[in-house]
């Protein structure tokens, strides 16, 4: 007998399957759901529903105005993207604000946070305001910023950099307070200065933490170009969901939508690899 | 001529601001250490054995007393001590050899000479061939060898072992005791050992410190009169045995005044 007997053969179709369980069904499932809106907006359940449920049946079917469909939305991105060009410049005008928000979020943050983590005194100073920062909605602070800083890129700069700001400060203060005291102590018998304290305890073992931060600030990031543009800019992805959802543009509405949940998950999956990259010293789990 | 190691009248008060109270920790810690001596330290926990070293090494300012090295008052860290400590402690994210090469970048020594010793030491602990392994590919006992090598690098003339076997199995223990033996002779040192296993302190010591419970404080020093070198079967002989009944007797009182008085304290509805 050969040796594999005790257990059956599977199907190659079936060993396929198991292989790529999670991807498959990942992937089922969005289709399922584009099928789903695509025969909304075409009328497919309507007409599937109808003998059961006569002329009421008519309400599983909507306008396009009002929901649009996958395949008017590819239609929309591809003449937005390679007919017409338009959203280039809405994506450069978002990305420069975005750029420079994420930027100065984590100049501020990472720093300010180290700092609270390493001095004591400085952390119960700025504990009190960072906490009342934290709980509010930061997005409830733009009617303020339009009064002191205009219309301008500097509103949209300033709400992304408050958004992002908070779980890299939070995150870095965490990296510094937990610290293994036992490495400190090991630093501390070899007479380690401050700074090479810092530089070869505290910043390795507080990195996967400002990485952490890091990627809950990108997604927040994104929340603030939208928001922030939204409000008042005349151009920028935001705006232009905006502009476009009040002239029933339902399409282009989502292409805006679809566009900023790409570049968010890449940025968040490019955060993520760095993340991987920086961990190899970490068993693998 | 002047001992390796002196500890003067060392005394250490702890401030608990959760119960407002003052803790001695220490009480007036004498000892002193010839040069190339193995002298362990055993003691019931929380005796503050752990406490003394930490102030030997200077990561612990005694409240009273002094620290002599070659008759020099030390205050601080300095490279005539190296610590051993107690969970290896290792950089996680440093090779083994980048973790033996921390104490030594500490020191500014050049790094191809640091390279050197660095592969001399890891040799010595027999972890060849491990250079570029990350901590958590290592067991427990090689995390301690690299622990050993960390502090035999930076040629101390003075090492300090915090409970450095407590937490191997018995035995990896076992081997690693007659291990640093063996590098204990190669590398000729004065060793420092704090340990809660009577055992342990008796195969390795040329004397044993038993310490007694807070505030802690030398209680006897007991020689070993063991010829070296010592092969683990001595572990099972009348001699070892006998040395051990004594230290135990003595450290038996300790823990038994310690847990009356744990007791009178959860009884006493103001502590």
């Amino acid at each position: 007998m050969p040796a594999t007997a005790g257990q059956p053969q599977m199907p190659a179709m079936l060993r396929f399957y198991f292989a790529h369980e999670r991807a498959i069904l990942g992937g089922l499932m969005v289709v399922l759901f584009l099928i789903a809106w695509e025969g909304l907006e075409r009328g497919w359940w309507a007409r599937l529903l109808h003998p059961l449920l006569g002329a009421s049946a008519e309400r599983w079917q909507l306008k396009p105005i009002f929901i649009s469909s996958p395949t008017l939305v590819a239609q929309a991105a591809f003449r937005m993207f390679f007919v017409t060009g338009e959203i280039w410049r809405d994506l450069a005008w978002s990305g420069i604000g975005y750029v420079l928000g994420l930027a100065l979020a984590i100049v501020v943050g990472i720093p300010l946070g180290l700092a609270a983590g390493w001095y004591r005194r400085f952390s119960y100073a700025v504990e009190p305001l960072l906490a009342a920062l934290n709980a509010t909605p930061q997005v409830a602070f733009l009617p303020l910023l339009v009064i002191w800083v205009g219309t301008g890129i500097g509103t949209r700069v300033l709400i992304i950099f408050l958004l992002a700001v908070l779980p890299l400060a939070i995150n870095a203060h965490a990296a510094v307070r937990t610290t293994d005291p036992r490495l400190i102590r090991v630093a501390a018998s070899f007479s380690a200065s401050d700074w090479r304290l810092f530089r070869t305890i505290i910043l390795p073992s507080a990195i996967p933490f400002l990485l952490a931060g890091l990627r809950l600030a990108v997604g927040r990031g994104m929340i603030g170009v939208v928001v922030g543009e939204i409000y008042g800019s005349a151009a920028g992805i935001g705006a232009m969901i905006s502009q476009a959802g009040s002239r029933f543009q339902t399409d282009k509405v989502f292409v805006g939508v679809l566009t900023i949940v790409a570049i968010g998950v890449t940025l968040v999956e490019i955060v993520r690899r760095i993340e991987r990259s920086v961990d190899v010293w970490r068993p693998p789990s | 001529m002047h001992p390796k190691l002196e500890a003067q009248d060392i005394g250490l008060e702890y401030f608990q601001p959760r119960t407002n109270t003052r803790l001695m920790a220490l009480g007036g810690v004498n000892l002193k250490i010839m040069d190339g001596e193995f002298v362990s330290i055993v003691g019931p926990s929380g005796c503050g054995k752990t406490t003394f070293l930490s102030v030997v090494d200077g990561l612990i300012a005694a409240t009273s007393g002094r620290i002599l090295v070659d008759g020099k008052e030390v205050t601080k860290p300095g490279p005539d001590r190296a610590v051993v400590f107690q969970d290896a402690s290792l950089l996680p994210w440093r090779t083994v050899l980048r973790n033996v090469l921390y104490g030594l970048e500490c020191l500014g020594v050049k790094t191809r000479e640091a390279k050197e010793r660095a592969a001399h030491f890891i040799e010595m602990v027999g972890l060849s061939g491990f250079e570029h392994h990350y901590p958590y590919e290592l067991s427990g006992g090689m995390q301690q060898r690299v622990n050993l090598a960390r502090a035999l690098v930076m040629d101390p003339k003075i090492l300090l072992m915090d409970e450095p076997f407590a937490s191997l199995d018995a035995q990896t223990r076992e081997v690693m005791q007659e291990e640093l033996l063996r590098i204990w002779v190669q590398a000729n040192k004065t060793v420092l050992f704090v340990t809660h296993q009577i055992d342990e302190a008796i195969y390795l010591s040329d004397r044993i410190v038993v310490f007694s419970g807070r505030p802690g404080h030398v209680k006897e020093i007991i020689p070993v009169a063991i010829e070296r070198p010592r092969r683990l079967a001595v572990k099972r002989e009348t001699r070892f045995h006998q040395i051990e009944d004594r230290i135990w007797s003595l450290i038996e009182e300790d823990v038994r005044a310690d847990r009356n008085q744990r007791a009178v304290d959860r009884s006493d509805p103001n502590s």
